[in-house]
């Protein structure tokens, strides 16, 4: 078997490690055949500990493979297919290269048995993604991809540490099931809290994904979050602390998106939206939530990569046109993208038959089996206010709404071909979920097509749809803030932000607008005595330096003595 | 024969190949005959190494006279750890010397730093390998003079001002060293290690021993550049020429850190360290500061010799914490990470060095671009930016790691925070030169440089991949820092050491 011999995650990686060396009909070819023979090789990985090796005092379980393990590394792939076969018109090699070892790398972190295997890929993955984000190629998203870096990396550290105190405090290196009680296992959270987008640094999710380029949101919105709902599913299942973090994480992205006009940024808070969703469902922890997750991440990522799929088509076609404000009525001349983009929406609004259907409800019913009674009706309002931000917004602005007079084609056949293949998937898990359910790492003995839960879907999607149209002069997007009634409806928006700030929202948000001024006086700071002739950094004159030694020596006898 | 008295040779061998230097005027003899000789001293530290690690600690003495009276020659895990690392960095650097001293040092002086390049090396390995704290002084003397003139010879001006910079503080700490083994002189009458660890307690309580510890603490501090005795090493390395701080770079602070260590725990014994006076305190305090203060001024240096200098600074404090924890752990750790550091700045130096050779500066903006035109040459000093970053399957992983578990094992969980934040900064200054030299166009009118010649590129190649190979197994190099730093602490912990 091919994971005895080299993980499947590397496989992806020597793919996009190639392509570099490859020009023309070479790299298509091997664009597209990269991401099938680690299909086959996830295919096949058994269960248990396939590949080990000696690392230091330890043997690292490289290849590990389980139900929940290949569930994930198989939508990594399938991903990973659609964006290289959406972005085959990508010039820049680069970022098609770095998104390979990107998705190669978080397949890594699905099959890491051990927890220095994963954290060396999740360390690939924060360099390789960022450099997916540079791909958007000006200043904007330079500054965006560096932010974002540091982020990741500052998240990396707190993991880091954290892992090296669960060794000490264990002496175990496996990635199990470890409850937040010791400070290893807290600051691993935190490292890992940070990759899904949690408060308090979440912004970097709206910061970053919109400023790459037109394919390499699709590459982005698919790996880094999911791969940290991954590894809460395995080491923190049932920690209270997720509920609440997952709850804000919901609001927080519908909020958000309600206020925005840039048309990829709105569906990038709705990333952070239904991660919440996901980690809510690991905070509940029961086998039906746990099982939630796994298939809602499963649909996440491919109606979310068919929603950007949409939106890279038309910054594609209209040569980087984002807002909202100046798109609209697109149907007209892109049709088919129009379907794909309806069908990603309804599928993210879980309408019956698409794939959100047959996967949300888990999560709210192990909410709703668990008498958690809050929880539930904070999820089934969230899923309503989902409806609102992109199952409508982004799809009527864009393609319907005010026409804006843009006439662009529909985009060339590759991208339409990964388009088609992300809608197929995202009706035929809506339509058949048993073989999906089957994949899942708990036996499922749920029944998502029962007529209560039908008509309770239905009713809220009318509702909220209702509340939407009727609410269309409002709530349009707007390039300024002006003083009508619209601004009033801003106003509330903010009013109710700054309500739910309480709970995290907004004030994360001013936290860290208030900390980046304090980091930035800070920076400045030690730039004075550190920089480019600062204190620090100047030549001292020998007597200077003399007199130091002289006044330190005098220092350490005071301290010596005393 | 040969065999027993390898201790002996390990330092007669460069010493008196020094001399004979002199009278080997051409470039190419001097520098082969230097090389000749630092690979016989490398042979002598690997069998030196290999008796320790089978029979046991070594005591030589010298001339016949037995210890305590005479000097006695002291080889043990760490004195053997350290012989290995610097004549092994001595042999690389030399091995790749040649092109780069012929262009950066004046023709008719060629032959001259071959000799103080010896010099220098044996007054090195003497520092490490001897037992008696006068002897040291010596060897500390010896190695200090020859690298003056070594920096001296650097090609600009400024290094004539670096030199006599490092000349003024250098001897004020060699001086602050020799008042303090005076002191202990003075309370014990004897100059042998292990006898005035012997003596030592007798002369507990009497304040000439605080003021001792003060002159020996400031007075090492300056040698192996702690900050904030700092201010002398970036100017030495600028200016220095780019062998010559390749090789100090990776020995020189380390010996100082030896001797340190040596002082410390030999001498004066771990408990000594811990209770009453707070050296191991103020340690931890003035490593922090180095490793954070170093890093941020590297962060905004364009020269990158100048940058790595600072960034030298703050690994020297990794270095320190590991030996300020006084555990066995951290005293590995520290170990460890001297010894990957050697690698990673011998790396990253013979990369600059190259670059130096091939466009005259290495300024951050003259090198844009330049990883196209010179791939190996780069891809070298990115594996050494990635092990100095601490980047999983590198050498600096290694140490990093093993400093956080001494951390942890100590309790101080925030220590470990602060040793991963501070390698943050490492990214930073790290990529600045991976965006300069990758990611930016050549600029219009820039020399156009080639590839370094294979001379320059072996060596080069070796190191880096050294700090692949002790990234991955780490047999050696872990398995010498642990029995160096038992060794190092055994006398005063018991062979158990503190757990």
């Amino acid at each position: 078997m091919i994971s005895d011999l080299l993980p499947p995650g590397v496989l992806l990686i020597l793919g996009g490690a190639l392509l570099p060396f490859l020009r023309g009909p070479a790299r298509s070819v091997a664009l597209i055949v990269a991401p099938l023979l680690t299909l086959w090789a996830v295919w096949t990985v058994p269960d248990g500990v396939v590949m080990t090796a000696a690392f230091l005092d330890y043997t690292l379980e490289i290849v590990e493979g389980d139900k929940l393990s290949r569930l994930f590394a198989l939508v990594f792939t399938i991903a990973a297919f659609g964006g290289g076969l959406f972005g085959l018109r990508q010039e820049s090699t680069r970022e098609l290269s770095a998104a390979y070892v990107y998705a190669g790398s978080s397949i890594g972190v699905c099959f890491a048995g051990d927890l220095v295997t994963l954290f060396v890929f999740w360390e690939v993955m924060a360099v390789a993604s960022a450099i997916v984000v540079w791909g958007g190629g000006d200043a904007r998203s330079y500054r965006a991809g560096m932010r974002y870096l540091y982020v990741h990396l500052l998240g990396g550290v707190l993991l880091m540490a954290g892992i090296t105190a669960h060794i000490m405090e264990t002496g175990a290196i496996d990635v199990t099931r470890a409850l937040p009680s010791t400070t290893g296992t807290w600051l691993m959270l935190a490292g890992i809290l940070v990759n899904a987008g949690a408060p308090p640094l979440w912004s970097w999710v709206a910061d970053s994904y919109p400023a790459s380029s037109w394919s390499g949101a699709v590459f982005l919105s698919a790996f880094t979050t999911k791969t940290s709902v991954y590894v809460l599913i395995r080491m923190y299942p049932g920690t209270e602390i997720l509920l609440w973090i997952g709850l804000a994480m919901i609001f927080y992205g519908v909020i958000y998106a309600l206020l925005e006009n840039d048309m990829r940024r709105i569906l990038v808070y709705s990333i952070v939206n239904q991660v919440g969703f996901m980690v809510t469902a690991v905070g509940i922890g029961t086998e039906t939530a746990l099982n939630g997750a796994t298939a809602h991440a499963f649909a996440h990522i491919l109606y979310k990569a068919l929603l950007l799929m949409s939106a890279g088509a038309v910054l594609y076609q209209t040569g980087g046109v984002r807002k909202c404000t100046e798109l609209g009525g697109l149907v007209r001349s892109m049709p088919f993208t129009t379907l794909g983009a309806v069908i990603g929406a309804v599928s993210i609004c879980a309408f019956p038959l698409t794939s959100g259907f047959v996967t949300k409800s888990m999560i709210t019913d192990a909410a709703g089996s668990e008498h958690m009674a809050t929880v539930w009706f904070l999820l089934e309002v969230a899923s309503a206010g989902a409806i609102v931000y992109v199952g409508l917004r982004f799809v009527w602005f864009v393609f319907f709404g005010t026409d804006s007079g843009l006439r662009p084609k529909d985009p060339p056949l590759s991208m339409k071909a990964a388009m088609g293949l992300m809608m197929v998937l995202c009706l035929a898990i809506g339509l058949w979920p048993q073989p999906l359910y089957a994949l899942l790492p708990f036996p499922v003995d749920y029944k998502p097509y029962t007529d209560y839960h039908v008509l309770h879907q239905l009713q809220l999607l009318l509702f909220a749809g209702a509340a939407f149209f009727l609410t269309v002069p409002f709530t349009r997007p707007r390039e300024t803030v002006t003083l009508d009634f619209d601004w009033f409806f801003r106003r509330f928006g903010m009013m109710l932000a700054r309500e739910f700030s309480l709970h995290g929202g907004r004030a994360g948000n001013s936290l860290l607008a208030g900390g980046k001024g304090a980091v930035g006086r800070f920076v400045r700071l030690v730039e004075r005595s550190h920089g480019a002739g600062g204190i620090l950094a100047r030549t001292w004159a020998t007597s200077t330096a003399v007199l130091s030694v002289m006044v330190l020596l005098f220092l350490y006898l005071l301290v010596y003595y005393v | 024969m040969i065999l027993a008295n390898l201790a002996a040779l390990q330092v007669v061998i460069p010493l008196l190949a020094a001399p004979i230097g002199i009278a080997l005027r051409p470039a190419t003899l001097a520098w082969a005959w230097a090389t000749l000789v630092a690979i016989a001293a490398f042979a002598c530290s690997v069998g030196l190494f290999l008796q320790v690690q089978t029979g046991g600690p070594i005591s030589y003495a010298i001339g016949g006279w037995e210890p305590p009276w005479g000097i006695e020659y002291k080889v043990d895990a760490l004195s053997t750890f350290m012989l290995v690392l610097i004549s092994g960095i001595g042999a690389s650097v030399l091995l790749y010397a040649r092109r780069s001293v012929e262009a950066e040092i004046d023709p008719p002086r060629i032959y001259l730093f071959y000799v103080a390049y010896l010099l220098c090396l044996s007054g090195l390995l003497g520092m490490v390998i001897t037992g008696d704290a006068f002897n040291v002084f010596v060897f500390l003397e010896i190695s200090s003079l020859s690298s003056y003139a070594m920096i001296a010879m650097g090609k600009s001006r400024r290094a004539l001002a670096a030199a006599y910079h490092y000349l003024i503080l250098g001897t004020v700490g060699a001086t602050f060293y020799v008042i303090g083994v005076g002191m202990v002189y003075m309370l014990t009458g004897t100059l042998n290690m292990d006898d005035l660890a012997r003596l030592m307690p007798q002369a507990a309580g009497y304040r000439t021993l605080e003021v001792a510890l003060a002159f020996f603490t400031v007075g090492l501090a300056l040698k192996l550049a702690l900050f904030p005795m700092h201010k002398w090493l970036p100017d030495a390395y600028t200016y220095a020429p780019s062998v010559v701080t390749a090789f100090l770079a990776s020995t020189s602070t380390k010996v100082g850190l030896y001797v340190m260590i040596r002082v410390f725990f030999t001498v004066f014994g771990a408990p000594y360290m811990t209770e009453g006076i707070p050296v191991a305190d103020v340690l931890v305090v003035l490593a922090l500061a180095a490793m954070f203060s170093g890093s941020a001024v590297a962060i905004w240096q364009g020269d990158l010799k100048r940058s790595l200098a600072y960034s030298s600074v703050a690994q020297i404090g990794y270095m320190v914490l590991g030996v300020a924890l006084i555990s066995v752990a951290g005293m590995t750790a520290g170990l460890l990470h001297l010894f990957n550091h050697a690698l990673m700045k011998a790396a990253l130096f013979l990369a600059l060095g190259a670059v130096f050779l091939r466009i005259g500066s290495v300024h951050i903006q003259d090198m844009q671009g330049i990883a196209r035109q010179m791939p190996i040459t780069m891809a070298c000093f990115v594996v050494g930016g990635l092990s100095l970053i601490g980047v999983p399957l590198t050498a600096g992983f290694i140490s990093k790691w093993y400093l956080m578990l001494a951390a942890f094992q100590d309790g101080r969980w925030w220590l470990a925070v602060l040793i991963v934040l501070s390698s943050l900064l490492a990214v930073v200054y790290v990529w600045r030169v991976v965006e300069a030299a990758y990611l930016r166009p050549r600029p219009q009118g820039a020399p156009v440089a080639t590839e370094a010649p294979l001379s320059l590129l072996l060596p080069m190649i070796g190191m880096a991949a050294a700090n692949i190979w002790f990234g991955i197994d780490t047999s050696f190099s872990m398995t010498a820092a642990e029995a160096a730093a038992r060794a190092a602490l055994g006398a005063a912990l018991g062979t158990g050491g503190v757990q």
